[in-house]
Formats: structure tokens, sequence, C-alpha cells
């Protein structure tokens, strides 16, 4: 695909210092490893487990309430399994204090399903906001690395607008621009395409895959849209009642034989996923016999 | 009916409702601990006691003038009658600073700048803006909750004062111009009766402790509710419910320990 | 903020600490009686109480003894029947008086007790034989104006 956006990093200088900076990453940027995860009786997660490889953009699609955010929360640490452990970075994050989850998430980048902008704050500041937050930049260099980020999404002359003046896709755009604000190295995205007309989904899906090769990031994303998403993965990892059907290269996923893959990938109405609720049979229910 | 007095049900009600007030405490305990951190960005203060101080403003102020109207007014029928009339300021000034001007302006701050609050948070709960900062390793209590929790706390004391001491010049414009109650009475009366440190800051403590609870309740309700569009209007009446009850009955506590013979 | 396990416990300390400042609050406002010492209960009988209300105090040499407990009408003998509560440790001889007292020029009425010379004392359930009721303020007044009037009307006839 051609590079239609042109991004630009922000400077090292002012990034917090690591000590892994200078280190090599490890190969494996994100693993769940026999990850379960439920509410009292409500078992949403069940013995997963699954590796995201550095530099990929990993798909996880299934069916609504499969598991597939809950899995971005735990790696973002908003919850904590029941059993087994999410590892970023190679390190637990499970056993991380205040401070070292504080570092952790500022090396993680997530865009909501509909942008979760600052609605009382601008375009510009909402892309200011973790910049002003956690550095303390001079405010024309803050300037200019917020009018960059907003000209990498496209959206340089909507600095001014308000959430509530800009439309889906832009917002979620500039919430884009506010996740990649301090550089990530690993994003996260969260239905990245629901509710976009189809102009926003393609730009959407572009700026996913080209952020991820030209940054160098690896990136996480949960759809259900399957012709967008396969466009730019490289590997889809299906879920279903909380366990990984399926995974594969979306080459893998479009001639699989197992039913349920079959069903999600072709959108057939009845398969493995039933069309009918549990119900009695339909002659109790109208009276007749049969 | 029998359900509801089943024990193991009433066990666990009883179980929840205390984790939840648990939950609650260690809630404003936290909202205490962050008085440093946010003096440190008084930008961020000083919006907040703009929106809750100066909105309320004039509500305030139309209020305690009528409230002073109908103390000049009752308080002279109920004075006239043992004749005497002279002691209308002080009945009009210790009435406003003892009781009526910190709980009635309690009362309406919670009812407007309370459920603002409530409705604010909620709605940027809905919005998932809470979760986000929190992704961006930004603590939502300490950036939105405790700007908004001083703010308040700082802001509700003023506007006693305020309602105070307009009230006591609803007080005169009624009793002395109109009714002509006489004005060297009225003032000396008021001055010789009310004590500093037992009436006036006494009135301010309790506007003080208002102050924290309408502003906590008001945090609490929308920091907590259902994310949802029913979820939020329920907690914005949650908040006038409890926080006007809590008003309430803390100033009979306080009236209690403070005024009590 | 994450709920914790600890905070049904909390809850519990919260819950504590809250009765405890409103039973100080009642306490200091003097709304609450709980007096946990067992002390005893005398009977009194008046032909006017006045003012007296239930808690007034019960004083001997201005020293607070007991409290009024209840008020009650005696259909028997048309008078007021006052129950009152007298501290454990205050002992008093049968034949002590009761006199129903205002504190002050027009403050509380209260009872004051003046001890008699009796050998035995009083126990739970005895009753105070002699008695004072209140001063009525019209009656003083009626008495006065009438003796004024007769004076003046002796001294008339006694000059003719």
């Amino acid at each position: 695909m051609p590079a239609l956006f042109h991004f630009s990093s922000t400077p090292q200088s002012h990034q917090m210092s690591d000590s892994d900076a200078s280190t090599p990453l490890p190969e494996t940027a994100v693993e769940l490893r026999a990850v379960t995860f439920g509410y009292g009786d409500r078992v949403i997660l069940e013995n997963i487990s699954l590796v995201v490889p550095r530099g990929r953009v990993v798909a996880l699609m299934g069916t609504s309430g499969g598991g597939k955010t809950t899995v971005l929360r735990l790696i973002g640490r908003q919850i904590k399994p029941s059993s087994g452990q999410v590892l970023v970075n190679g390190q637990d994050i499970a056993t991380l204090d205040a401070d070292g989850l504080q570092a952790a998430r500022r090396r993680m980048g997530m865009l909501f399903q509909f942008g979760a902008l600052f609605t009382d704050l601008s375009v510009f500041e909402n892309v200011a906001f973790p910049l002003r937050e956690h550095t303390q930049l001079p405010e024309s260099i803050l300037r200019d690395l917020v009018l960059m980020k907003l000209n990498a999404v496209g959206l340089r002359g909507a600095r001014d607008l308000m959430p509530s003046e800009v439309s889906g896709g832009m917002s979620r755009r500039v919430a884009l621009a506010r996740a990649m604000a301090l550089d990530p190295e690993l994003m996260l995205y969260d239905e990245p395409f629901a509710g976009l007309d189809p102009i926003s989904m393609g730009i959407a899906a572009r700026l996913i895959r080209e952020l991820n090769d030209t940054m160098g990031l690896t990136s996480i994303v949960v759809s259900h849209d399957v012709e967008e998403t396969f466009l730019i993965a490289d590997h889809v990892v299906l879920l279903a009642n909380g366990r990984i059907v399926a995974q594969g290269t979306p080459a893998e996923m479009r001639v699989s034989e197992d039913p349920l893959v079959k069903q999600f990938v072709h959108a057939a109405p009845d398969g493995p996923v039933r069309f009918h609720y549990p119900a009695a049979e339909a002659g109790h229910d109208f009276g007749v016999r049969g | 009916m029998i359900k509801w007095l089943n024990p193991v049900v009433v066990g666990q009600a009883t179980r929840m409702k205390l984790a939840d007030m648990g939950y609650s405490a260690r809630l404003f305990l936290r909202l205490l601990s962050t008085l440093g951190p946010t003096l440190r960005r008084p930008r961020l203060l000083s919006e907040q006691i703009f929106f809750l101080g100066n909105y309320s403003l004039a509500i305030i102020v139309v209020s305690g003038l009528f409230v002073g109207f109908v103390l000049g007014l009752q308080g002279y029928y109920i004075l006239q009658r043992y004749g005497s009339s002279e002691a209308l300021g002080l009945m009009v000034a210790l009435s406003l600073v003892r009781e009526l001007g910190p709980v009635v302006s309690a009362l309406l701050f919670a009812g407007r700048a309370g459920t603002a609050l409530t409705a604010g948070i909620g709605l940027m709960k809905a919005g998932e803006q809470l979760t986000a900062m929190e992704m961006m390793a930004v603590d939502p209590i300490q950036r939105v909750l405790a700007p908004r929790f001083w703010g308040g706390v700082i802001a509700m004391p003023l506007l006693g004062a305020v309602f105070s001491a307009v009230g006591i010049l609803g007080g005169w414009l009624v009793g002395v111009v109109m009714i002509g109650v006489d004005e060297g009475a009225f003032w000396s009366q008021m001055q010789n009766g009310v004590e500093v440190w037992a009436d006036v800051g006494n009135g301010m403590l309790k506007s003080v402790v208002f102050g924290l609870t309408v502003t906590f309740v008001a945090l609490l309700q929308g920091y907590e509710c259902q994310p949802t569009p029913e979820g939020v209007s329920l907690a914005t009446t949650r908040t006038v419910v409890m926080a006007s009850l809590a008003v309430l009955a803390f100033d009979f506590v306080l009236t209690a320990m403070m005024f009590s013979i | 903020m994450q709920k914790s396990k600890h905070d049904v416990w909390v809850g519990l300390f919260v819950l504590i600490g809250a009765a405890a400042i409103l039973f100080l609050a009642l306490k200091a406002g003097n709304l609450l009686t709980l007096s946990f010492d067992t002390g005893y209960t005398v009977v009194a009988r008046f032909d006017n109480i006045g003012g007296l209300k239930r808690q007034a105090a019960v004083k001997s040499a201005g020293v607070v003894v007991g409290r009024v407990q209840s008020i009650t009408f005696d259909t028997k003998s048309y008078q007021a029947q006052v129950e009152l509560a007298l501290n454990k440790g205050v002992a008093f001889p049968k034949d002590t008086s009761a006199k129903i007292l205002t504190a002050g020029l027009l403050g509380e009425q209260y009872i004051g007790l003046e001890p008699g010379y009796g050998e035995t004392n009083l126990v739970a359930g005895d009753t105070i034989k002699s008695t004072q009721s209140a001063i009525v303020l019209e009656n003083l007044i009626s008495q006065f104006l009438y003796s004024k009037a007769a004076e003046g009307s002796g001294g008339k006839e006694g000059q003719k």
C-alpha cells in the first residue's frame, strides 16, 4: 500500500528516561499465559494463551461478548486475571507497583470505541493532554508536536474545534493522535471501525497499518469487521465463549474448514453460533400439535 | 415478602451496604489526601471554584434576600407581641448565622452545583473518558475529582457567608425600611448579641462540614454511577436526596455539640 | 479506585464511629438520659405542680439528687402524682418534705427536698407525705388584693 500519511516521531530527548531505552525490547510484545477471568460465577475468558510478536498487527475477532475487549482491559491492567499471567514486554503487569504501572501505561496507547475525547477540551487540548500531564515541554515545542500528530491523522486544520463539533470518524482520528502523543510502543484498538462510513473505515484501516509499520509499533485490533481487518492484520485470533477457537493468517482463516470460522468469515446466519435463542419447541409456543 | 425476610438475603444485603460504606470512606480519605497535589495546580482548582461558586452566586443571593425578608417579617410579628421588636436585628442575625445561612445555602448548593458535578462526572464515565485517562497513566481521582472536591469545600463557606450577609440586609430592608423598627436598635442589639467565635465561627464551621459532605456525595454518585443515561439521571437525583438528608442530619449533630447549654 | 476485600470492615468501623458521634451529640444536648446507675423511685402528691415537667431536676441543698420521672393525675384524690427517680447513693428520711421551687425569677421549676429528722429512710415505692405546691401567680395576686381590701375596710371599720 502506498504510504499516504507522513508521521513524525516525538523527539527522544523529552521521553521519560527508561532504563531499557538502550536495551533491545523483547521479541514478544504481549503474552497471555493460561489467563482466566470472570465475575463471580460467570467465566468470560477461560485458559487463554496468546502471543503477540513485536511489530505485528494482531486482530482479535469473535462474537459479541466473547471476551475480546476483556483481553484489552487485561493488557492495560484495568482488570486483573483470576489466574494466569499477562506479560507486557516480558513483565508480569499484575505484579507492578503504582509507579511501574504508570510507566508501563505510558508505553501503551489505547483507542476507545467512540474516541473517548475529553468533551470540555478542544481538539488541540485533547491531543496536548498527555504531553501536558507527563512532560514539562515549553509551550512552543508542545504546540509543534501536537500539530504534527494532528497532521499525521489529517486533522491539523481542526485543531480549535470542540469534540461536539466533530464527526464520529474525525473524533476517532483525534483520539488516535492523542493515543500516539507520547509515542507508545504498543497500540490497542477497541473496535476502531464500528459505526464508520466506508471512506472513514478505509482511512482508519490504512492509518493503523501504516502507523504500525512506520513507527515500529505492535498493534492489537479488536474488531468484528472481517473485510477491513483482514486487509491489515498479520495474524488473526478468533475468540468464542471465552476460548480461542482458531488462529492464523487472514489467508488461512479464509480457507479454514472449521465450521465456526467458516460461519464467521462468510457471515453465515446459522452455524455453530445458532440463529435462534434457546427456546421451547415452536409448536409448543404457537399451540400447534405436530 | 417472605423472600425479603430471608436471613441469607438480609445478611448479604447488609454486607453489601457495609462494603459500600467502607468504599465511600476510603474514597473520602483518598480525596482528603489530594490536598497537596491539588494546591500545586491552582489553575484547575480556580476553574472549579469559579464553576461551583460563581455560578451558584445568583441563586444564593436571591434566596438569601427572600429568606431575610421572611425572617424580618415573621420575626417582627412574633417579637412585637412581647414588646421586643427592638431585638429584630439580633434575631435575624442569629437565625441566619447559626442555622439558616449554612443549611439553606448547602441545600441550594446540593441542588445546583451538586447535580452539575454528578452529571458531569457521570457523563465522563459513560463516555469512557475516565478510563481513557487511566490508560494514559493519569489518575482520574487526582486530575478530575480532586479539584472539584476542594473547589466545593472552598466555595461552600463563602456562599454560606454571602447568604447570611444578604439575609441580614433583607431583614434590615423589611424591618427597618418598610416596617419602621428603630435602625439603631436593629444594628446595636445585633452587634452586642452576636459573638464572633461562638456564632459566626461555628456557622462557618458548619458550612465547611456541609461543603465536604455535599461535594463528596455529588462526586461519589457520579464516579460510581452506571455508565448509561438512566444511570446518570438516577445518580443526580440520589445526589440531591442524599446530600440534603446528610446536611440536615449533620446540622443536628453539630448544633447539639456547638450550641448546647 | 478499586473495591477492596476490607471494605466491609471499614464500613463497620464508619458505622460505629457515626453512632458514637450521634451518642455524644445527644448527650451533650442533654437529650438522652441513659443513666447506668440504678436508683430508686418515690412518689409525691401535689395540689398544683405549676410548670413542673418530666426530667425536671430534684434538688436538695441545691444539688441535683434525681429527676422527675413521670407526672400523672390521681383520679381518687384529685391531686397530681409525681414519681421522683432518686440517685442510688442518696438516702432521705421518711419525713422528708418536697416543695416545688422556681430557678431564678422566671426560670424552670424543680423539686426541692428538705430532709426530715426520722430514723428510717425512704425506700423504693414510698410516698413523701409532706408536700408544698407550686406558687401560682394569679392566686398570689388575688390573695394580695383581698388582703389589701380587707385591710382597707377593716381600717375604716376600726376608725368608725
